[in-house]
C-alpha cells in the first residue's frame, strides 16, 4: 500500500502516544487510555473507510454517511433485544455468538439502504459538489426522521452482553474487555480491506479508479458498477461501525449519526480524501487524542480534534496521504 | 432613486416585482394589518430570517461555498446582545458593547476558519464548518456560567423598546403605540437597510468577482483575482451580516438559548429557504423567508390534521405526526434541489424571459 514508502505519518501515532506519557504520569493509566483510544480509533476507521473510498472513487461527498451508522446501531438494539437469552448469559462465547448476527443484520440493512441511497439520492447529482452536499444532507435528515418514526425519538440503552462487561487487569492497568474486542474487530476489518484492496483484482480496480477514474473507464471497466459496490460496502461498514459505536457508548440516539459524522469528516480530512491508509492513521490519532485530552484537560477535549486537524493541515494541506490527481 | 437603492438589480419579472412590493407593504404595516401578538411575532421572524438567509445566500448562492457554521455566527450575535445586557443592565451602551464585541468575534472566527479551510480546498470548508459549528454548540451549552447553558438567558432590553413604554395613551388605528411597536420598526428598518446593503455588495465589482469564482474558479484565478482572498472576504461578510441578524433576534425575543439561535434545525431552515427562494438572488431570500415561515406553522397544523385522519393506520399516523415535520421538510428539500434548482425567483425570471416581447 501507499505507506510503504512514506513513514512519517505512520510514526505520528506512536509519537503522540509516547509524547503524552510524561503528562499522564502513571504508566497504567496511560495504557488504559491508549487501549481505549485505539479501540475508538478502530471503530471510527471502520466507519470512515467506506466514506473515503466513495469520495476517492467517484468524487462524491456523502454528508449522509452518518445515517448508516445510526441505522446499524438501532438494528443492533432490536436484534440484541430479541436475543436476551444469549446476551444475558455470563458465558463469553454465547455473548459473542449473539453479537455476531447483530452485526450481520446491521450490515445487511445498512448495505440495502446504501443501495437505495445511491440510486435515488446520489446518482442524479454526479459531478456537482454543491448539489451533492445539499442533497445528501437532505437524505441524512430524512433518514434520521425515519429512524425516529420506527424506533421513537428517545435514547435507547444498548447494554453490553454480560460476558463483555468489566475489565481485565494487565499489571495495574484496567482494560475494558469490550475495547479489546473492538480492537480485534477493527484489525480484522482493516486486514480484510487491505487484503481486498491490495491483493485482488477488484481492489486493484478500486485503487486505480481512485488514482485516475477516466483511465480505468477507458480500459473498458464499468466504474459506475464498481462504485455502487463500494458505496454498498461502505454503508455496510458504517452499519457495523454503528453497532460497535453503540456498544461502546452503551446507548443509541437518532442524532448519533450526525455526531459521529463530524468525527469521521475530521478523520478523512486528516487522512487525505480517498486514502485508506490515511483514514486509519487519522482515526487512530483522533481516537487517542480524544481519550488523552478527555483525561488531561476535559474542557478543551471538544476542540482537540479540530486543533489536531488544523495542525495536520498546516503540515500537509491535502491530508497526510494526498491521493494523486485530485 | 429606486435604481440607486436597488443597485440597478431589478426584479426583472413583473410577478416578482408585485410580490416584492406586496411583501414590503405587508411587513411595513404588519402591526396594523395583522393584529395580534402571534402575527407580529411571525412578521418579526420573517424580517430576521430575510437578513439571515440573504447573508447565507451571499456565501452559497453568489460565491458557491457551502458553510454549516452560519448559525454559529447567528448565535454569536444573539449571545452578544444577551450576555452584554445581562451583565451591564438594559442600557443602550450594553447593546452597543454586545454588538461590537460579537461582530469582532465573528470577524476573527470567520477569518480563521476561512484562512484554514479555504486556503486548502473549498470542499473542506463544508466539512470543517460542520465540525466547528458542532463544537461551538456544545461549548455554548456547557459554559453555563456565561451563556446560561441549556436554559439560555432571559434579559431586559432598554426601556424604550419594552412593552411597558407607552408612546401615547390613545391607540392609533386600534394599535397601542408601545415599545414593542418601536422595536418592530427598528427591526424593519434594520432589515431593509441590511438587505439593500447586501444587494449593493453583490452588484458591486466585488460581487461580480464572487460570481465569477462561483462559475469558474480556475478562470477567475487565471484572470488575476486571488480566489482565496475573495472567498475569505465573502465568508467574513456573510458572517458579519448573520451576526447582525442574530442581534436582531435577541432584541426581539429578549431571550437567547442554544435551541433558538444555534441549533442545526435553523441551519436546515436557512438552507431550505435559500433553495426555495432561489440561490444567487437576494430577492429570493426575502420571498423564500416569507413563504417558508408562514407555511411552517401551517405545515404543522396540516400534519396534525393528517395524523388524526390517518389514525386507523398507525404507521401512517406516525409518519404524519406533527413532530415529524422535519421529515417532510427534508423530502421537500431534496425534491426542490432536484426539480426546482433555481427556486421561485429563478422560475419567475425565466418565465418573464420566455414571454415574447411586444
Amino acid at each position: 500500500m501507499k505507506f510503504d514508502f512514506d513513514w512519517k505519518p505512520l510514526a505520528l501515532v506512536p509519537v503522540l502516544a509516547l509524547g503524552v506519557l510524561p503528562f499522564i504520569g502513571s504508566p497504567s493509566t496511560w495504557l488504559t487510555l491508549t487501549v481505549a483510544g485505539l479501540a475508538m480509533g478502530m471503530i471510527i476507521f471502520i466507519i470512515a473507510s467506506g466514506l473515503t473510498l466513495v469520495f476517492g472513487l467517484m468524487d462524491v461527498l456523502n454528508f449522509g454517511h452518518g445515517v448508516f451508522i445510526a441505522l446499524g446501531a438501532f438494528v443492533a438494539t432490536t436484534v440484541l433485544g430479541l436475543m436476551g437469552d444469549w446476551t444475558g448469559s455470563p458465558d463469553l462465547w454465547r455473548n459473542l455468538v449473539a453479537i455476531f448476527p447483530a452485526m450481520l443484520v446491521a450490515m445487511a440493512v445498512s448495505g440495502a439502504l446504501g443501495l437505495a441511497f445511491e440510486r435515488f439520492i446520489v446518482r442524479p447529482v454526479y459531478g456537482q459538489h454543491l448539489k451533492q452536499i445539499l442533497i445528501t444532507m437532505g437524505g441524512m435528515i430524512i433518514g434520521e426522521e425515519l429512524i425516529k418514526v420506527i424506533w421513537g425519538p428517545a435514547q435507547i440503552a444498548l447494554p453490553l452482553p454480560e460476558g463483555l462487561r468489566g475489565a481485565v487487569l494487565m499489571g495495574d492497568a484496567a482494560i475494558e474487555k469490550y475495547r479489546l474486542l473492538a480492537v480485534v474487530v477493527g484489525l480484522i476489518v482493516f486486514a480484510l480491506l487491505a487484503w481486498v484492496l491490495s491483493r485482488t483484482k477488484i481492489g486493484l480496480l478500486i485503487r486505480a479508479g481512485v488514482q485516475d477514474r477516466e483511465m480505468v473507464e477507458s480500459l473498458g471497466y464499468r466504474i459506475k458498477r464498481l462504485f455502487v459496490g463500494v458505496f454498498v460496502v461502505g454503508s455496510a461498514l458504517a452499519g457495523l461501525g454503528g453497532v460497535m459505536w453503540g456498544l461502546y457508548q452503551q446507548n443509541v440516539t437518532p442524532q448519533m449519526g450526525a455526531q459521529v459524522n463530524v468525527l469521521i469528516f475530521i478523520v478523512i480530512i486528516i487522512g487525505g480524501l480517498g486514502s485508506t491508509g490515511g483514514a486509519l492513521i487519522g482515526a487512530l490519532l483522533v481516537g487517542l487524542m480524544a481519550n488523552y485530552t478527555g483525561f488531561l484537560v476535559p474542557k478543551v477535549a471538544l476542540f482537540s480534534n479540530i486543533a489536531l486537524m488544523v495542525l495536520i493541515l498546516l503540515w500537509r494541506p491535502q491530508g497526510v496521504y494526498p491521493v494523486a490527481n485530485r | 432613486m429606486i435604481k440607486r437603492l436597488l443597485s440597478n438589480d431589478f426584479p426583472r419579472s413583473r410577478t416578482l416585482a408585485v410580490l416584492l412590493v406586496l411583501l414590503l407593504i405587508a411587513l411595513a404595516f404588519a402591526p396594523f394589518i395583522f393584529p395580534g401578538v402571534k402575527a407580529l411575532n411571525v412578521a418579526a421572524k420573517v424580517l430576521i430570517f430575510i437578513v439571515l438567509v440573504a447573508s447565507f445566500d451571499l456565501l452559497l448562492g453568489y460565491t458557491g461555498i457551502v458553510s454549516f457554521a452560519h448559525t454559529m455566527f447567528f448565535g454569536i450575535g444573539a449571545y452578544g446582545i444577551a450576555i452584554a445586557t445581562t451583565r451591564m443592565g438594559p442600557t443602550w451602551q450594553a447593546l452597543g458593547v454586545g454588538l461590537v464585541s460579537s461582530l469582532t468575534i465573528s470577524f476573527v472566527l470567520a477569518l480563521l476558519v476561512g484562512l484554514f479551510s479555504l486556503r486548502v480546498r473549498a470542499i473542506f470548508f463544508a466539512m470543517i464548518t460542520l465540525a466547528v459549528a458542532s463544537a461551538f454548540l456544545t461549548l455554548a451549552s456547557q459554559l453555563s456560567d456565561i451563556t446560561g447553558g441549556e436554559d439560555g438567558l432571559s434579559f431586559k432590553v432598554p426601556e424604550v423598546l419594552s412593552s411597558s413604554f407607552q408612546l401615547s395613551s390613545t391607540p392609533f388605528l386600534g394599535v397601542s403605540l408601545d415599545g414593542r411597536l418601536l422595536c418592530y420598526y427598528l427591526l424593519f428598518f434594520a432589515a431593509l437597510t441590511l438587505l439593500l446593503a447586501m444587494l449593493r455588495i453583490v452588484n458591486s465589482p466585488f460581487g461580480r468577482v464572487l460570481q465569477a469564482i462561483r462559475e469558474n474558479e480556475f478562470r477567475a484565478e487565471a484572470i488575476g483575482y486571488r480566489v482565496v482572498v475573495y472567498r475569505t472576504l465573502s465568508s467574513i461578510l456573510s458572517a458579519l451580516f448573520a451576526c447582525l441578524a442574530g442581534a436582531m433576534l435577541a432584541l426581539w425575543l429578549r431571550y437567547n438559548g442554544p435551541d433558538t439561535s444555534l441549533s442545526f434545525e435553523i441551519m436546515m431552515d436557512v438552507l431550505l429557504i435559500v433553495v426555495i427562494g432561489g440561490m444567487g438572488t437576494m430577492y429570493g431570500s426575502a420571498i423564500g423567508a416569507a413563504l417558508f415561515l408562514v407555511s411552517q406553522s401551517y405545515l404543522q397544523d396540516l400534519l396534525r390534521l393528517g395524523s388524526e385522519a390517518a389514525a386507523p393506520l398507525p404507521w401512517l399516523a406516525a409518519l404524519l405526526s406533527p413532530d415529524r415535520w422535519l421529515l417532510w421538510l427534508g423530502v421537500l428539500f431534496v425534491l426542490s434541489v432536484y426539480y426546482f434548482p433555481t427556486g421561485v425567483v429563478g422560475r419567475l425570471r425565466a418565465a418573464a424571459l420566455d414571454k415574447p416581447r411586444p
